[in-house]
């Protein structure tokens, strides 16, 4: 039988391949090979065999049949046959196996093994990839080797250590005593890894934390001695000695001065002392500050050192090095919070980064601008964030518009400001602006009364140029619907009025409905966009005949609304007027800010006529406000309401309503039930209307408990002798409780006599 | 701590996969198609930091390899580079001008060598000099007994 092909060889011979095809058939054979040696139970040649096994199993092919011979690599006597075993195993196996607790034996052995090298091999195995069951019954054996005093091995079973307590934290009191004199070590690979043991110590247990704050003068004297040794040829690194160790001493700091006192302050002179000390023309001098900078925030330190760090990381900004520049505005971010006003000196370094050609940079400098706008400083960053905004990678542009329209909201100078803002977002990033921010944006234009005339104008003129951002699309068909009017009466101050006709302006709108770019919520906006223009113009029979053809449209959306505009034309058309009228001021449903508006689909339709989701009256009637029952965007929660509103009269005059209603206190009559049979419940909540309080209101709840529709619901209210004109009704929805209504107009309406 | 730590070509191949916590096959697969893919396609003179998933991500190119570790949150990425660099510079001591050739044939020298630089995702040793030594008297107990065998192992 002829030896197997050695390592090299095989190497050698797969790189000849010409094609995948050929290097698998190469492959295919020698595993083939492999596997009848393997079967053979060849022991002089197993270490070769996985040897080959796991260079083919780099390549990408299957090794797993290597798995068990890995393992009987390690039973063996021979260093080069553990060597190729414990490598097997740490590449072919992991916890998941069964077999890997095989190895369970093999390990404790080899850790008390009379060669340190085959004593380092166990240890490494089991620090990289024991399992818990594995670090459980071997923990004992890890602990005992703590106690050797050869440094070869005590910097590997320190980090196996930390590997147990990793896996298993409830063993990390076992290996407390070991700590006692972790410091005193001269070794500086010992001296390393007993610093991350202590560091995984306290950062898992409290008390060990308080523990080991006693440790602080021995740390800071040690970095002491690095940083104040001459040159060490064995530690040096571009003049610094052994940066590796600085850092992680560093970071244990970082965790014992955090929220201490005490401990802060005996580090304070050795930290400042590093910040000033460190040479900073190599990457490594600029590791240990960086690790440095990140102490100083996140401990107790006085402020000059906190300003000293933040000069550091302003000075990182300005440095060639990209990836210096990309840990400064890290860092940044994390302390812009704490520091603001440190980091505020640094503004035009970080609003230069977004000019940056790094995309990672980039990302950083944008998410730190927007950390930094502020009431005094919303003009200037604005224009730079536009500017970026413009030109920046799509993978940028939602979060920019966002971050825009939050800021805007937040700080803006003005009404007109924040309209300009708002127009040049969605002009420039349109396709890219969230689509919760359509109602947001809606809601701010509805409130900016003074600047009505204005928005629709531009948004009109926007609309005109470009119809294939949708949410700028929705915006303004919505705005269009709204103020239609103002637009072609000319009325705008801010700017020169354009000249437009109600039939180009129903022109654009019906062009929308028709183009390939609108996507079916565009085209609902749209339609009733065109639906509210036929109150506020007088070409309703062209808006009629626009609404009638979408009656049998394949869009089930948009046919259910032009069936009920048609209604409304047809059997409802007194209360036309009233169901389109201008929209109220919007009050926001949440504090949170703008993405708390609580919409469904993206729409922010008056949901009179939304009936697609009809909700359960889930508001308690008591809690009604006047102003709530024209808050239509609540929601899903469409409050039914039948309005009655009385004029002041003269109080002198006797017996009106008014006088009856005279002795509501502030907090209003008490809710009654006026009927309560079969299911079907009404309510009566009384208020004073805001904020005029000589009108009373009264809010009619109707609600259906039971299972089935309740149909011809018709509601008759029968008034003293008093002027028909004094009383106001009006019907703005009536929905039930539990039942399916398809639409509104299932129901006869209200009469009043 | 370090999660893992890849070496691959221009081209994409593995040269060399170290994973300091224990991971499914099929996961490292993807982590090594998602790796490959992501650094190769950075831009020449982009900063050697990425972000990727909860990680951070620091590469660097050496000659023909792509040398790529990842990091966990408390980690330093600029201390990461001169890990990296250690490395190369333990490599290049033992192989004599290493190049990626050296790597491809004695890729398993190449893990012990990394063996006793790093472990379970820290720095076990910071001297350079020490981890030269022990691989060296590693290498001798071997060659004492393929001396003895009077062949190679492998």
């Amino acid at each position: 039988m002829p030896a197997p092909i050695r390592l090299r060889e095989l190497i050698r011979t797969i790189r000849t391949a010409r094609t995948q095809a050929e290097e698998r058939e190469m492959i295919q054979k020698e595993c083939a090979a492999i596997r009848s040696s393997f079967r053979e139970e060849d022991n002089t040649y197993r270490c070769r065999n996985v040897a080959k096994l796991l260079y083919m199993h780099m390549l990408g092919y299957p090794a797993h049949f290597g798995q068990l011979e890995c393992l009987k690599l390690i039973a063996s006597q021979k260093f080069t046959d553990k060597r190729i075993g414990y490598l097997g195993a740490m590449l072919l196996l992991d916890e998941r196996q069964d077999v890997h607790l095989l190895m369970t034996n093999c390990i404790k052995n080899d850790l008390n093994h009379s060669t340190q090298y085959v004593q380092g091999l166990a240890l490494c195995t089991l620090g990289c990839m024991g399992s818990s069951e594995m670090c459980r019954d071997l923990a004992g054996e890890v602990e005992k080797l703590l106690k050797t005093s050869n440094s070869y091995l005590r910097k590997k079973v320190t980090l196996c250590a930390v590997h147990v307590i990793r896996k298993v934290p409830e063993l990390m009191e076992m290996f407390l005593p070991a700590t006692k004199n972790l410091l005193s070590e001269k070794n500086h690979g010992v001296l390393h890894t007993s610093v991350v043991l202590l560091t995984e110590m306290c950062e898992r247990s409290p008390d060990m934390l308080s523990h080991f704050r006693k440790l602080v003068p021995q740390l800071v004297r040690i970095l002491k001695n690095l940083i104040m040794s001459g040159y060490s040829p064995e530690h040096d690194v571009s003049g610094i000695s052994d940066p590796f160790l600085q850092v992680r001493i560093l970071r244990l700091l970082r965790i014992l001065g955090r929220s201490d006192d005490d401990s802060s302050e005996a580090m304070n002179d050795i930290l400042a002392q590093v910040a000033t000390n460190t040479e900073t023309s190599k990457n490594v001098g600029n590791a240990i500050l960086y690790e440095t900078v990140l102490t100083i925030m996140d401990i107790k330190s006085e402020s000059g050192l906190r300003v000293l760090a933040i000069n550091i990381l302003g000075r990182f900004l300005l440095n060639n090095d990209k990836n210096i520049r990309y840990v400064a505005l890290t860092s940044l971010l994390k302390t812009v919070q704490t520091d603001h006003n440190a980091v505020q000196r640094h503004r035009s370094t970080i609003v230069d980064c977004l000019k940056d050609l790094d995309v990672s940079i980039k990302r950083r400098a944008m998410e730190l601008s927007f950390a930094l706008v502020n009431g005094n400083n919303i003009r200037g960053m604005m224009k730079e964030l536009l500017y970026f905004l413009d030109s920046c990678d799509p993978e940028f542009k939602a979060d920019c518009a966002s971050g825009v329209f939050l800021a805007a909201e937040k700080y803006a100078p003005s009404k007109r400001w924040h309209i300009d803002t708002i127009m040049r977002v969605l002009t420039t990033a349109g396709s890219y602006v969230r689509d919760d921010s359509v109602p947001n944006l809606i809601q701010l234009i509805t409130n900016s009364v003074e600047m009505h005339a204005y928005t629709v104008q531009r948004l009109y003129k926007a609309l005109l140029d470009d119809i294939s951002q949708q949410p700028l699309v929705q915006v303004s068909s919505w705005c269009i619907g709204e103020y239609g009017d103002l637009l072609v009466s000319g009325q705008c101050e801010e700017e020169e009025p354009i000249q437009v006709t109600e039939d180009e302006v129903l022109d654009v709108l019906e062009g929308l409905l028709v183009s390939n770019l609108s996507t079916p919520v565009t085209r609902g906006y749209a339609l009733t966009a065109i639906m509210k223009l036929s109150t506020r113009f007088s070409s309703v029979n062209r808006i009629k005949k626009v609404v009638s053809i979408y009656g049998s449209s394949i869009d089930v959306e948009l046919q259910q609304r032009a069936v009920e505009y048609n209604a409304l034309f047809k059997k409802y058309d007194h209360m036309r007027p009233a169901l389109l009228e201008r929209m109220p001021i919007m009050e926001k449903t949440a504090t949170n800010g703008p993405t708390e508006i609580v919409q469904t689909n993206g729409e922010t339709e008056p949901s009179v006529l939304d009936t697609k989701h009809p909700p359960p009256v889930t508001q308690p009637a008591n809690q009604v406000r006047a102003n709530d029952l024209l808050d239509l965007l609540g929601g899903n929660d469409v409050v039914p309401v039948i309005q009655t509103t009385l004029p002041t009269k003269p109080a002198s005059a006797g017996g009106e309503l008014l006088d009856l209603l005279g002795d509501l206190s502030l907090t209003g009559i008490p809710p009654m039930t006026a009927y309560n049979k079969n299911g079907l419940k009404i309510e009566f909540t009384f208020e004073r209307a805001n904020p005029n309080p000589n009108i009373a209101v009264i809010t009619i709840h109707a609600s259906n408990s039971t299972e089935a529709d309740m149909t011809d619901f018709v509601f008759q209210a029968a008034v003293p002798k008093v002027s028909r004109h004094s009383l106001e009704l009006i019907l703005k929805c009536l929905i039930m409780k539990h039942s399916r209504v398809n639409s509104l107009f299932n129901q006869n309406c209200a009469t009043v006599f | 701590g370090m999660r893992f730590l890849l070496l691959f070509s221009r081209q994409g191949r593995l040269r060399l996969q170290k994973w300091f916590t224990p991971t499914p096959e099929r996961e490292k697969k993807k982590i090594i198609r998602d790796m490959t893919t992501m650094v190769l396609a950075r831009k020449p003179r982009s900063c050697n930091f990425l972000h990727w998933r909860d990680l951070k991500i620091v590469y660097k190119r050496y000659a023909s390899l792509y040398f790529c570790l990842a990091l966990e949150d408390q980690d330093n990425e600029l201390l990461a580079l001169e890990i990296l660099h250690r490395y190369v510079e333990l490599l290049d001591k033992y192989f004599g001008n290493v190049c990626e050739l050296d790597i491809i044939f004695n890729f398993e020298k190449a893990y012990f060598i990394l063996d006793e630089f790093l472990m379970g995702g820290e720095i076990q040793e910071t001297s350079k000099q020490i981890v030269n030594r022990s691989i060296e008297a590693s290498d001798m107990l071997q060659e004492t007994m393929e001396e003895y065998m009077s062949k190679p192992a492998f």
